[in-house]
Order: structure tokens, then C-alpha cells, then sequence
């Protein structure tokens, strides 16, 4: 082994130790350039016309009356981008169906919901664009639509799409359905499990739509030049995925779009995707000019992807003992208006951290006159985590058993397997879950109208396509170029792998992230997968550099290679009398010696490490208003290795009071003609920082043998248990199940009335 | 649009700016001056990342408008570090890594800094109601009330 | 395109002169919290922006012999930073810092959280409590109105063209008497009232009611003074009884929707609720005067 740094111990110089980000000061003062920061010579303003009605025939668009105002330069409908074809099944895990992302960038046919683009335009300043929108005319001819998924399943159901037929059920159906597909996974014998129970337990569960967030609206600059090359700036959270899905969506060649990720103001899965890039690029190739673009907030919450609200219905059985001897779960997904909601997410969640004999999870992706769902931490997690961590916790009050009991009796290990048949390798599930017992939160007093809940969040978090370079410049310092923006601190955590590979001081490991036109394909910062799979890729392309500088030394020292060592940031080696070269002795003669200095990496990383999230929180309820009020929380949680730690416990903290919204406050409201009522924060009601607590951190340790430093994902998994440990926590103080998100005060209110009048 | 001509003082600058009626200090900040530091949320004044002092109070930027400010004294976040140094709340969010994506921290900082003005020894429940007008979506809140406390205890032991 | 345009009158007078002037298109702004939004959301679109915070009457707080006069262009923020006027009137001045972040608080009024008329605007029970009288400047000279005669509807009020309101007029009690403001939100902060409740009590010196107003927000097209609530709290302490009879009444004075912020069941109910509390809160202040 040449580099005789040890990554599994704990004796690290930079890894796992607080160190200031290098993006910091940049964004402390104002300096870093986020996605509305950019301001090109000669640019225009592009606005999008949005749909005001939920569903709707689009019967004719025109727009001479706005092309005509002085100032406006171009305007484009859908007539003005290349139609796709469907794409056929077999769909993989990742559906890119090109005809529903163009007709969701800009309505063809129809119509799908309240905000959807039906035109762009752009003009010389935001006040002559705006006026510009109100003089297209479109008519429309008004359909009746549908918003909740189990009213957009039944069969008489207003249809979104003519041509979608569901897939995965037999026998098939003849009529068109809103309904996509239905995924399922099973083990065991379903009926015989319920028959060992001695006790089971049924409920139903809903939630409604939650969005992302994110405090920086979608935002973009698209610049073309005659030549069909175009320069696009944009907040994303994959320019690699941007660049491609523009280029397909155009027909363009992939190298002729440079995309520029800019400092990204918080994405959370709602910035995977592309909503104005390819209008604001035709506009800029019509008008020759830069375009740029800004979403509003209303515009955000009208047109950008939520997570999908959902309904489901479940069913655990148990022996006396604790044991869960069978499980059943089924989920109805709304898309929104395009097919794709996270049913292979929902049903891997349901069951996946315990050992369930006979389980069977179902899940329906229902297509609804509601913007397209885009991912939101942990895809399809969190309301699966709903309905069975709330059962098993019912099933344990039952059963009167300790909550934790239960799930260790339960608990997947080392060489199980998920519900859809991941065999695990090392995992930390047991080791949290004791953390929790031993915690002194678990067993604290509560006050009164308190109750305490806590819920265990499952997660398999990503790998994937990584490409790094790294360059060793010639006064001895590296430049580390990834192509994942860096949405919460990564640039820290891949400076401290790069410096404790390399053996020298972080300061002296410059993290960039490069634009597409510099770098190989990287996938989204999604997934929790960045700090595992670009990780590995950084880690990969330093250990090239430091084989070269070996091999640099070997050929200075006039000796073989294998007895060069790499120790400390300096080459070393054991014969007699010949010094150390440090780093940056090797990096100045390297030119005159070969050559310069770089390494890269382009990766598929595989073995990635479930992880797991476990929740305590107390709430306190006012019994004459149904008010909640989070008291305290803590999240234990497997990190495998914490690289940049406290980063590590944001991720934690963020995550839980992103679920404390989402059980509590958030939701989409529409009225009866399916127009959004509280599209802007006001009415959205995240919470602010006095809704919540301090939010405690336990970071747990089980390394993932599959990375060098053992890292597992840590940005999804705090959300996954949060809303359940939530509404656990608020049945607990009232007296009642609670099955119906978010928990709203009229809500309580009205449960806490309905104790009463039964004088439960 | 007639435009009014306006004579500010902006991070102890004397700065001329023209603006129509209708644009507001955010949009004169960014559009006209190119000071992009001061950051756009919502543009309703429901997420404070355009938080910026005027003649001594924190105010969302959104919600004034550019005519009105004949005279006035507008400290951003671009004239919060002196120099090179850091203002201590800068300092030590960046110790407490109170930011993640980083776009409410300009408004954040604002905010805390004409908190820590009126009060210099907030308890926890004060920052907490004193920051409520400003959104974070990534940190939960912990480490920004952390290093906001934090900050006002070394500010405090400064001043003494 | 309006093309809009924005004046800063120093006088009343001018003020008058350029909304009865201008027409329906002049907006008065004050703070602008609501109107800057309502622009920019397209939902007004004004010719002229009369900015009344030259105008000096706007801006003070005067104390006279047996009332106190705040101009309406006196922000939250001001108001919260008044001690004579916190300790008078702590309830109106805890409504008006309810509005709102501490950021609009630097911007947002009195008055102009009263003229948006808003059933929700937190300023206005507590000002209807308080007996409040508004100063109105207008085309035909100065007049005073009491402010639950003022608003007409959400958004409305029955100001003339060309009138606006220049000022509130406060009594000042001799007596034990002490005011209160609660209201319901969802968070602790950034959210429009579901309920409010402003109740002003003045006690007798042996601890029973001498006079008291309650009024509700939120609960009706405009905030709504409870009639009941003086009959069933004059006379009497504040015993159980007591507080049940006026949480009916409260609820009973309900004729609220259903909405985005509430149900017609959860406001009837909450309002009940914040009645008892905040009338409770205004008697403690009474009685350790």
C-alpha cells in the first residue's frame, strides 16, 4: 500500500474535525453569486403566462397583440420547441419522458393545473415583459379537474392524459386512467403471517402536497450566440442534468450548452429540474440577446414541483411477544399533472428496517391537476414512515411495550434484506436505536398537555456518476474541481478528504465547482450521494497525484517506485540518507520533469449504506385551541463517518423541522376551481425560528465499508421519521390517533372535542 | 415612467441613484446598483432575506420604496465586514456553520445586528421571536441562534 | 400602463389637495407593507402614492390632560418604544407590534393597518376596545369618527375621496383600567390573525367592573365590538361564571367564513377562548393599577 494513510481508524487530521467552509466568507458578506446574481451586457427580461385554470383545452394562443408592444422582443409558445414522443415501457427507475417534460415546460394540448406555462416572453425591461403577458390572448375551453388521488383513481374521474393506461395491474384496463402505475413488492405469505398475529392493527393515513422551500427562487441566465452554442447560468442542483435535459428537449448538441451552476439558495430535490431553461434559451437564440429569468415566489409555489400529498392505507399484525409476523401497506402517490411520483421510494420505506416475514407494500402513481411532483428529501419516504412507524408504535402501546422494544426485536441487521431485496451490508440500525434508549431524552418527565413521540426513519441513499479533477499547481497547492454545486457545506467535505489524502494543510486545497464544459458528467447533489460518490471521486483523483508524485521522486531519487512512500504530505523513502520531498518541493519541479501534475476520476459508485434517523420529540398542546408546540428534539442518526461533523448535524436539524412543517403547518390549499390560495409564505407557513426548539444531534458511527472513510448519506434521512415521531408525539398528548397531515389547530382541536364529548 | 432622483447614503457612501415610483429599495439595490448582496425571497416581506438597515432600523427592502429615500442612511450587507475583518456575527456563523445554501444569511446577519443593537444579552425565546421575520429552510435555526448568541456575548465582552 | 407617480406632501392640506385632486387612482402610503404587496401583485393599480410621513401631525405621539393622540403614520415599532404610551395603552400597542416581523414593524402604522381594513388587522379590536376615536383630515375639514364606524367591509372603509385619517384619539382613565390584545395564529409569528381579541376593562375600587368593551377580529366581514360583553362583565368579578357567559357571547358574536386561515367552527370556538384569556389579561392590568 503506497498511501499508508489509515481511513478506517479515527485518527484523522481533517476529516471529522470542524473546520471554517471555504464558500464562507463569500456568503457571509454578500459576495457569492447565487442564481438572480448575474447581470449580463444588453439583457432581456423573460416572464412566463401562466395557466389560470386548473384544466383546460387550450384552443388557440395569440400573440401578435404582445409581439407588437414596443420593447418585448420575442415571444414563444409551445409551437416554438420540438414536440417527443411518448415514451414506451418499459420505464426504468428514473422515468425521462421527454413528452411530458416539454409539455410541462411549455402546455401543448392542455393545460394540467393552476400556473402551468403556456407561453414566454422577453422584453427590454420586467414592466413592459409583465405588460407584455397580459396582451396574449389564449382561450381556453375549461374542463372539469380533479386534486385528490383517490377521487382521481376511481374510473369516472375527469382524465389528465388520454393516452396513459396503467401499467403493473392485470388484468389491463381498457379506459385511460389517471392512474400510471402501480408498483409492488412482497415477501412470505401475506395471510398466514395475519394469521400468527395475536393482534393487528389497521389504519388510514393522508397528507397533503409540501414544497421544498427553497428561500431562492429558480433563476437563470441563457445566452446564444449565432453559432447555436449556448451559455446558460442557472441555481440547480445538477448542471450535467440540465445541460442534458435542454439538449434533448431542443434537439441541440449536448456540447454546444455550457451550463454554469451558480451558489445555490437551497434545492432539497425541487432543483432537479427544468422549468424556464429551454423557454428562456429559445428566447435568447430568437432575439440574439441574454435572457433572464425569475421566477417569482407565488410562481414557485404554483408551478414547481411539491412533494406528493398522499393517502394510504396499512395493516401489522404481531405475536404477544413484539414479534411482526405480517405487513401491509398501500399508497396513492399524487404526480401531479405528469406521471412520477416516488412509488418505488414509498414502497421500499414502508418495511425496510425490519424483518418482516410476510410484508407486501403497493404503491399508485396518480397523475392530478397539481404542478409535477419533484423529489423532496427522501422521495416517497416520509409518509410511508407515517403510516408504519405510527402502527408499530400503536401496536407497542397495545402490546405494552416499549416503543424501542419493539423495533429491536424487529430490527434488520448486517445481511438482511430491504422489502425490495437490497441485502444490507454493515448497518447501524441496532446501534441507533439503543443510542435512543440510553438517551436521557428518551426518559425525561413531562409536563402537562405534553406527550412525547418518536418515529425511525429508513434510507438508502445514492451513488452514482462522480467525475473530479484534481491539478497540483506548481507553488504546491491543489485545485479539486467537482461538478456537484455545493447546496450546504460539500466543498468543506471535499476539501478535508482531498487534505487528508494529500497529508497537507486544507488551506492549502482550493474546492471549485466547475461548469459542464470543464468537467465529465456528474449527476445531480441529490440523494444524499455528494459526499459518498463525488467523495470517492476526490478521494480517487488526489491518490492519482500523489502516485505521480511518487513516481516524480522515484525518478528524482533514481530509485524504484515501490520504494517511494507517500507519508504526511511528503514523499519519503526508507533508504539512507535521502530527504523527504514535500509536496511542494515535488510541485515545483514537477514541469521540469514531465509535466504537470493532475488527477481525475470518473466514477459509477456503487455500495452505497442504508442508513438510519431516529426521532424523539415532545410537543406540548393547548387543549382549548389545538395549538402545538415542539418542545424539544433530538435526532440520532448513523452518519457511518461524520466527515465535516457539524455540517453533518444541520443536515439533522434541517431535515427535523423541515418534517416538524410538514406534520404541523404546511399544506397546499386550492379552492373549488382548483386555483392555489397560499401560493406565497405568508399562508404556506413553514416554520420560523420561534416555532421550534434546539435541535439535539447524536451523529452515531457505523463506517459504510464501502467508502474509504466509511461515509453513508446524511441529508435525507432526518426527514424520513419526522412527521411520524411528530403526530406520535401529538397523539400522545391527546389521548388519540391522529392520522390526517398536517395537524393543523382546527384539526386538534376538533379531536380533542371528540374526546371530550365521548368522555374518553 | 418619470423617475426621481435620489441622493442616499449607502454603506457611508453618498450614492445618486434614479428609480421610477414604483421600484422598491431591493429592486434599486440589485437592478440599478448592482448591489446583489441584499437578496429577493419573496418580495412580500414574509422571508427577510432582504433585510437591510434603514436610518437604524432593520426593514425588509421589498417593502420601501426607492422615492422615499432622499436623505436616507441604508447599511447593507456588503458594508457589514470592516474591510477585510469580519463583523463578529459574520465571524461566528461561519464558526456555528449557521448558514448551508448561505441565501438567507445576508438578511440574517442584518437582522441579528439591529437585534443585538436594541439588545445586547437576548435570552434564546428573544432571538428566536427577533429572527422569526427570517426564513431558513436548511438549518433548523439551532446554529444561527447559537452563533447569534454567541456573537452578542463576545460583542458584549468587547464593549466592556 | 398607469404610469404611476409618488408625492411627499409636508401638510394636511396638500395631502387634502392632491387625493381629491387625483381621484380613485390616489393611494395614501404610509408604512407600505400592504400596498407596496397589493402592487406589486397587481391587485391595485394606483396613479399616485400620497406619502403622508412628512406630514409632522402623523408622526407623534402627544399626551394630553384626559386622552393621548398617536398619528397614524407612527409605526409599531415606535409605538412599542413608547413607555408612557406602553403603559397606558399596553394592549393597543401589543396589537400593533403583533403585525408583522420586527422588520415590518420598522415600516408598518397604525393607520395604515387600520385603513387596509383587513377583518383580520390585528390594530383594529384593540383600537375598537379602546374606545377609539380616529381624526379624519378631508376636502371639508377635520372631523372625528369612532373607528368601528369607519369600517364597512374587508377592505373598505367609508372614508370619503379625498379623506384620510390623520390620527387616533385615546382616553386617558383616571381609574384602575388596563387593555389587552390576544390573538390566534397557527406559528408563534409571520401569520394574519384566525381570531383576534382586544378587551379595555375599568374596575371599581371594590374589584368589580365599572365599564369594559371587547371586540373581535377576524370573526366577521369587519372587527365587531361584543355588545354582550359589558352587560355580563359590569357589576361582576371575574368569577368562572362570568367567563363561560362571555366566551358564549364572544362566540356568539361570530359570523365568520371558511377559509384559507380558519374554519367557521375552529373561529367561533377560538374566539371564545381568546375572549376569557384576554379580557383576564386587561383585568390583571386593571387591578394592579
Amino acid at each position: 500500500m503506497s498511501n499508508t494513510n489509515d481511513t478506517t481508524g479515527t485518527n484523522f487530521k481533517w476529516v471529522g474535525k470542524q473546520t471554517r467552509r471555504p464558500d464562507g466568507p463569500d456568503k457571509v458578506t454578500g459576495r457569492a453569486r447565487y442564481g438572480d446574481d448575474l447581470i449580463l451586457p444588453g439583457m432581456l427580461c423573460g416572464k412566463i403566462l401562466r395557466s389560470p385554470h386548473a384544466h383546460a383545452k387550450i384552443l388557440s394562443i395569440d400573440t401578435s397583440k404582445a409581439k407588437a408592444l414596443k420593447g418585448v422582443k420575442a415571444v414563444v409558445t409551445s409551437a416554438d420547441i420540438p414536440d417527443h414522443p411518448l415514451l414506451e415501457p418499459p420505464y426504468g427507475p428514473m422515468i425521462a419522458d421527454f413528452h411530458d417534460i416539454s409539455r410541462n415546460v411549455l402546455a401543448r394540448e392542455k393545460v394540467l393545473y393552476d400556473g402551468h406555462a403556456v407561453a414566454g416572453v422577453a422584453a427590454t425591461s420586467e414592466r413592459i415583459a409583465r405588460e407584455a403577458l397580459k396582451l396574449i390572448e389564449v382561450e381556453y375551453e375549461v374542463l372539469p379537474h380533479v386534486l385528490d388521488p383517490l377521487q382521481a383513481a376511481e374510473p369516472d374521474a375527469p382524465i389528465l392524459h388520454d393516452h396513459q393506461f396503467t401499467h403493473g395491474i392485470e388484468p389491463a384496463l381498457e379506459k385511460p386512467s389517471n392512474v400510471f402505475r402501480v408498483v409492488s413488492k412482497e415477501r412470505g405469505d401475506i395471510d398466514k403471517g395475519f394469521a400468527e398475529a395475536d393482534i393487528v392493527i389497521e389504519r388510514e393515513f393522508r397528507s397533503q402536497p409540501v414544497h421544498q422551500g427553497y428561500i431562492e427562487p429558480q433563476a437563470l441566465i441563457a445566452a446564444a450566440s449565432e453559432d447555436g452554442s449556448v451559455e446558460l447560468w442557472t441555481t440547480t442542483q445538477g448542471h450535467f442534468v440540465i445541460r442534458g435535459l435542454c439538449a434533448r428537449l431542443l434537439n441541440m448538441d449536448m456540447a454546444k450548452i455550457r451550463v454554469t451552476a451558480s451558489e445555490i439558495g437551497g434545492g432539497f430535490g425541487g432543483k432537479n429540474n427544468v422549468y424556464a431553461e429551454p423557454v428562456a434559451i429559445r428566447l435568447s437564440q430568437m432575439t440574439g440577446r441574454p435572457v433572464r429569468m425569475v421566477m417569482t415566489r407565488s410562481e414557485v409555489f404554483r408551478a414547481t414541483g411539491p412533494a406528493s400529498g398522499t393517502y394510504s392505507r396499512i395493516r401489522m399484525g404481531a405475536k404477544k411477544d413484539g414479534t411482526i409476523t405480517a405487513a401491509e401497506a398501500e399508497i396513492y402517490n399524487q404526480a401531479g399533472a405528469f406521471k412520477g411520483s416516488p412509488v418505488g421510494r414509498s414502497v421500499e420505506t414502508f418495511f425496510s428496517a425490519y424483518t418482516i416475514a410476510n410484508a407486501r407494500a403497493v404503491a399508485h402513481d396518480v397523475c392530478v391537476n397539481r404542478p409535477k411532483v419533484a423529489a423532496y428529501r427522501a422521495p416517497g419516504a416520509p409518509m410511508a414512515a407515517l403510516a408504519a412507524e405510527n402502527t408499530i408504535n400503536e401496536l407497542a402501546s397495545r402490546l405494552g411495550m416499549d416503543p424501542i422494544d419493539i423495533r429491536l426485536k424487529n430490527a434488520v441487521k448486517d445481511g438482511d434484506q430491504s422489502l425490495s431485496g437490497t441485502k444490507y451490508g454493515r448497518i447501524g440500525l441496532v446501534d441507533v436505536l439503543e443510542k435512543v434508549k440510553s438517551h436521557a431524552h428518551y426518559s425525561a418527565p413531562l409536563g402537562p398537555n405534553q406527550g412525547r413521540g418518536f418515529a425511525l426513519g429508513y434510507w438508502m441513499h445514492g451513488g452514482g456518476l462522480s467525475s473530479v479533477s484534481a491539478h497540483l499547481l506548481d507553488d504546491g497547492t491543489v485545485a479539486v474541481a467537482t461538478g456537484n454545486p455545493d447546496i450546504g457545506g460539500s466543498r468543506s467535505s471535499m476539501r478535508a478528504m482531498a487534505a487528508e489524502e494529500l497529508g497537507v494543510d486544507i488551506e492549502l486545497v482550493k474546492p471549485i465547482v466547475a461548469d459542464t464544459g470543464s468537467m465529465g458528467y456528474s449527476h445531480l447533489t441529490a440523494g444524499s450521494r455528494t459526499t459518498f460518490a463525488t467523495g470517492l471521486a476526490v478521494i480517487n483523483s488526489v491518490r492519482e497525484i500523489i502516485e505521480k508524485l511518487r513516481a516524480l521522486a522515484a525518478r528524482k531519487w533514481d530509485i524504484p517506485v515501490d520504494e517511494v512512500f507517500w507519508e504526511a504530505g511528503q514523499a519519503e523513502t526508507r533508504r539512507s540518507g535521502i530527504e523527504p520531498l514535500t509536496l511542494k518541493q515535488l510541485a515545483g519541479m514537477a514541469t521540469k520533469m514531465g509535466g504537470p501534475i493532475a488527477g481525475h476520476s470518473e466514477i459509477n459508485a456503487g455500495g452505497a449504506g442504508a442508513a438510519f434517523s431516529a426521532q424523539l420529540v415532545d410537543v406540548e398542546v393547548d387543549p382549548e385551541t389545538g395549538f402545538v408546540s415542539p418542545k424539544r428534539y433530538t435526532v440520532i442518526q448513523d452518519a457511518g463517518r461524520a466527515i465535516s461533523p457539524d455540517y453533518v448535524e444541520g443536515q439533522m436539524q434541517g431535515g427535523a423541522v423541515q418534517g416538524i412543517g410538514w406534520a404541523l403547518n404546511e399544506e397546499y390549499i386550492y379552492d373549488d376551481k382548483g386555483r392555489l390560495l397560499n401560493s406565497g409564505f405568508l399562508d404556506y407557513r413553514m416554520p420560523v425560528a420561534s416555532d421550534v426548539p434546539m435541535i439535539d444531534t447524536v451523529i452515531v458511527e457505523v463506517p459504510n465499508p464501502n467508502h474509504p472513510y466509511g461515509v453513508r448519506g446524511v441529508g435525507e434521512p432526518p426527514i424520513v421519521p419526522a412527521p411520524a415521531a411528530v403526530a406520535n408525539a401529538v397523539e400522545n398528548a391527546i389521548g388519540k390517533t391522529m392520522g390526517s397531515l398536517p395537524l393543523s389547530p382546527p384539526k386538534v382541536l376538533e379531536a380533542i372535542e371528540q374526546l371530550q364529548a365521548t368522555g374518553d | 415612467m418619470a423617475k426621481h432622483l435620489i441622493t442616499a447614503t449607502i454603506n457611508g457612501d453618498e450614492v445618486d441613484f434614479s428609480c421610477a415610483a414604483d421600484q422598491t429599495l431591493l429592486e434599486v439595490l440589485r437592478e440599478n446598483l448592482h448591489m446583489t448582496g441584499t437578496k429577493n425571497g419573496c418580495g412580500s416581506g414574509d422571508c427577510g432575506a432582504c433585510t437591510v438597515i434603514l436610518n437604524g432600523r432593520a426593514i425588509n427592502a421589498c417593502l420601501v420604496l426607492g422615492a422615499e429615500l432622499e436623505g436616507a442612511d441604508i447599511e447593507t450587507i456588503e458594508g457589514m465586514s470592516n474591510g477585510n475583518e469580519l463583523h463578529p456575527l459574520q465571524q461566528k456563523f461561519l464558526d456555528h456553520a449557521a448558514l448551508q445554501c448561505g441565501i438567507c444569511t445576508p438578511g440574517f446577519l442584518n437582522m441579528a445586528k439591529a437585534l443585538l443593537e436594541k439588545n445586547p444579552d437576548p435570552t434564546e425565546t428573544e432571538v428566536r421571536f427577533g429572527l422569526a421575520g427570517n426564513l431558513c429552510r436548511c438549518t433548523g435555526y439551532d446554529k444561527i441562534v447559537r452563533a447569534v448568541m454567541d456573537a452578542a456575548a463576545e460583542m458584549r465582552a468587547g464593549n466592556s | 400602463m398607469i404610469e404611476l407617480r409618488y408625492e411627499s406632501p409636508e401638510t394636511i392640506e396638500s395631502a387634502v389637495a392632491l387625493l381629491a385632486a387625483e381621484g380613485p387612482g390616489a393611494k395614501v402610503f404610509a408604512g407600505g407593507t400592504d400596498l407596496i404587496v397589493q402592487m406589486k401583485e397587481e391587485m391595485i393599480e394606483p396613479a399616485l402614492l400620497v406619502d403622508i410621513k412628512k406630514i409632522h401631525e402623523t408622526r407623534e405621539v402627544t399626551f394630553h390632560s384626559d386622552h393621548v393622540r398617536i398619528g397614524a403614520a407612527v409605526t409599531g415599532a415606535e409605538l412599542g418604544e413608547n413607555a408612557q404610551l406602553k403603559a397606558m395603552w399596553p394592549g393597543v400597542v401589543e396589537a400593533v407590534q403583533l403585525i408583522g416581523s420586527d422588520q415590518v414593524q420598522g415600516r408598518a402604522t397604525i393607520g395604515g393597518n387600520f385603513c387596509n381594513a383587513s377583518p383580520a388587522a390585528d390594530s383594529v379590536p384593540a383600537l375598537i376596545a379602546a374606545a377609539a376615536q380616529a381624526v379624519i383630515a378631508g376636502p371639508g375639514g377635520v372631523r372625528e369618527a369612532a373607528v368601528e364606524d369607519l369600517l364597512t367591509g374587508p377592505g373598505k372603509t367609508s372614508l370619503a375621496q379625498g379623506e384620510f385619517i390623520t390620527a387616533f384619539i385615546l382616553p386617558i382613565h383616571a381609574e384602575k383600567a388596563g387593555d389587552a390584545y390576544l390573538r390566534f395564529i397557527p406559528r408563534t409569528e409571520m401569520d394574519i390573525a384566525v381570531v383576534g381579541a382586544g378587551a379595555s376593562v375599568v374596575l371599581n375600587a371594590d374589584g368589580t367592573c365599572a365599564a369594559a368593551r371587547l371586540a373581535l377580529g377576524a370573526v366577521a366581514p369587519t372587527a365587531r365590538l361584543v355588545k354582550d360583553a359589558a352587560d355580563i362583565l359590569v357589576g361582576n368579578k371575574l368569577d368562572d361564571a362570568v367567563l363561560t357567559s362571555l366566551a358564549e357571547a364572544a362566540s356568539k358574536t361570530c359570523a365568520p367564513i371558511d377559509d384559507k386561515r380558519g374554519t367557521i367552527k375552529f373561529r367561533t370556538k377560538v374566539a371564545g377562548v381568546l375572549a376569557c384569556r384576554t379580557t383576564k389579561i386587561a383585568w390583571q392590568r386593571a387591578e394592579s393599577k
